[in-house]
């Protein structure tokens, strides 16, 4: 397995990235993830919380094999939903992610860095539907929940990934 | 005769939101509005009541992709209302930033909202798929201006560390030193730049443009200079307003400019190219020479060249600043409020951004104005496509919508800043 490789050589194989808008309601939810995730011990795994548009990712990922993306999304269903999209194999229907005003969301950047061959060997994108994206005010009750939930799966996901059995959940689903 | 209405609702690929309304009457194009239709930001009304140090943040906020513009603007108009002069490295890094601008905004321009017009993809993914290496290419070149920006900046969006009189905190050469070697990189990338949009197919479309630009006595210009123009227009940045006026216009959010008398202008890569030509280092000369370039061209399209020209010109200029730099004893000069009228006009990527601002004997700012360059380009853009539709007029909608978005988006246009863009409603009357 890649991921064996990389560990023995000492090396962070996972990357957990939280992306948002700290200051515009739902949309800090990818980062108030990361932020709980990098008070836990997790080997091997880097976390980064990411508020710059969405072509950075590429740069960010270079280097390891499977990330993790969290991200607030609008796609008109329920306030609290958590999408889960395994992106390696598939794309990413873009409404799920068209939350920037300039350049490249979430869902562009990926599409574009698979156009380009850049997608890391295992992508797992979250994405909770928000209710409230007004300036100054704090996470919702349902995206609050929904963030547990998130934390839960993430860190199976990291066990997982760490088993290498990632490639067996590859089915994009709706989890809330 | 055939009549019919196009409408684009959200035009793509430009920078904020904004429509296309053309209408067509037995056969004839009777109409055309580019309506900017994201709503009003009252940035102006903002910043009544707060102090001027507060302005270079405040307005950074206008913009996501030129928040350093917004920045050089505020900060000059504020040194003229103070009588502070920076200059020296302070100016030089001044200059720096702005290549950083240069570098990152007109990268994603060229590469992943221009080009795949050229090319006939309906955007930079599909692009991508088959021209893999172009596109990273310009990721690459964004990507440092990015870096130079973050450097300085203290971060890449809505950077935070530029004050009136100079900067925060100023960089060693140490740091500045990887980005130097980046930017050998880059210059390169730059030409090919240059090189490879001089390969793309142009349409035949000329117009006798008033074209309106800093002029500086010897640099290209990017912070400071004497607004001029190819017909006569020579004025100092604080007779701004006794030269051009801003009109509403009922279909767009953005007030119109004009000079007065005369009418629409153009501003931007291509105005200052026709106006600086001379004054681009001999590299960037050299390069739009050979890409058979003469130094005034009246092809809004050929602009991607330009921008290309002008990425090369900003990387030169970037690696002769960090070549003959020394880091300042100070990273900026104490400003003292005064009752005054401060005013600032700058070289954003697309095109001069006025400031003015009056400010009370504490320092409070009482009034402000602001005059984005998509606003001064709306006039030229809508002047430009009553001009170019009727030959186009044959095609199939789809077609035809295509043809003016890439007329559009010959200027860049950021709605965003405007107000700030794009929809397309084509209306054939069927009689």
């Amino acid at each position: 397995m890649m991921f064996s490789d990389s560990i023995t050589h000492g090396k962070s194989s996972i990357l957990v990235i939280g992306v948002g808008n700290a200051y515009r309601g739902d949309d800090a939810v990818g980062l108030i993830v990361a932020q709980h995730l990098k008070k836990q011990i997790l080997d091997h795994v880097n976390i980064l919380e990411e508020s710059t548009d969405g072509s950075v990712l590429t740069e960010l990922w270079k280097n390891y094999d499977a990330v993790i993306i969290i991200d607030a999304v609008c796609s008109g269903a329920k306030p609290g939903t958590l999408h889960r999209f395994n992106a390696s194999p598939q794309p990413i229907p873009t409404k799920y992610f068209h939350c920037s005003t300039h350049t490249f969301g979430v869902a562009e950047a990926i599409e574009l860095a698979r156009a380009l061959k850049q997608l890391p060997q295992y992508l797992i994108v979250y994405g909770i539907e928000g209710k409230c994206f007004e300036t100054g005010v704090r996470l919702s009750e349902e995206v609050e929940k929904a963030a547990q939930e998130v934390l839960k799966r993430v860190r199976q996901d990291i066990i997982t990934l760490h088993h290498g059995k990632a490639q067996n959940n590859t089915k994009n689903t709706n989890i809330l | 005769m055939r009549s019919k209405t196009i409408k684009v609702d959200y035009l793509a690929r430009v920078e904020g939101e904004g429509a296309l309304y053309i209408k067509v009457k037995d056969g004839k194009l009777a109409d055309v509005k580019l309506k900017i239709f994201e709503p009003p930001r009252f940035f102006e009304a903002f910043l009544r009541e707060r102090n001027y140090t507060e302005a270079p943040d405040i307005t950074a906020r206008i913009c996501g992709i030129c928040p350093i513009a917004y920045q050089m603007s505020a900060v000059h108009a504020m040194e003229y209302a103070f009588c502070v002069k920076v200059e020296g490295q302070l100016r030089a890094l001044r200059r720096l930033i702005y290549c950083g601008e240069w570098i990152e905004s007109h990268a994603l321009h060229v590469y992943m909202l221009h080009a795949p017009d050229f090319l006939g993809y309906p955007d930079a993914i599909q692009m991508a798929k088959d021209h893999s290496d172009i596109v990273q290419r310009g990721l690459q070149l964004k990507k440092i201006g990015n870096e130079i920006v973050a450097l300085l900046g203290g971060r890449e969006i809505h950077p935070v560390n530029v004050r009136v009189g100079g900067f925060y905190k100023v960089p060693s050469m140490q740091e500045l030193a990887p980005i130097a070697e980046k930017l050998k990189w880059a210059r390169d990338a730059a030409l090919e730049t240059v090189r490879w949009t001089a390969t793309l197919n142009f349409p035949d479309f000329e117009q006798d443009y008033e074209f309106v630009a800093l002029r500086h006595i010897n640099e290209y210009p990017l912070n400071e200079g004497r607004l001029v123009s190819n017909k006569g227009l020579d004025i100092s940045i604080q007779e701004y307003e006794n030269y051009f006026i801003e009109e509403h216009v009922q279909h767009s959010n953005a007030l119109h400019s004009a000079i007065k008398e005369r009418g629409a202008y153009f501003v931007g890569p291509l105005a200052r190219y026709n106006l600086n030509f001379d004054l681009l280092s001999p590299s960037a000369q050299e390069a739009a020479r050979s890409a058979g370039l003469s130094p005034v061209c009246r092809n809004p399209f050929k602009s991607i060249i330009v921008r290309g020209v002008e990425i090369l010109y900003a990387c030169d200029e970037a690696l002769r600043i960090i070549d003959q730099y020394e880091k300042p004893e100070k990273p900026s000069i104490q400003a003292q409020p005064t009752v005054a009228t401060g005013f600032g006009c700058t070289e954003a990527p697309r095109g001069i951004l006025y400031h003015r601002y009056s400010i009370d004997g504490k320092g409070i700012i009482v009034d402000a104005r602001i005059v984005p360059p998509t606003s001064q380009n709306q006039k030229t853009i809508e002047n430009d496509l009553w001009q170019f539709i009727p030959k186009y007029l044959h095609l199939p909608d789809e077609r035809l919508t295509l043809q003016c978005e890439q007329a559009i988006r010959n200027y860049d246009p950021c709605i965003s800043c405007a107000t700030h863009f794009l929809k397309l409603h084509i209306d054939r009357e069927q009689k």
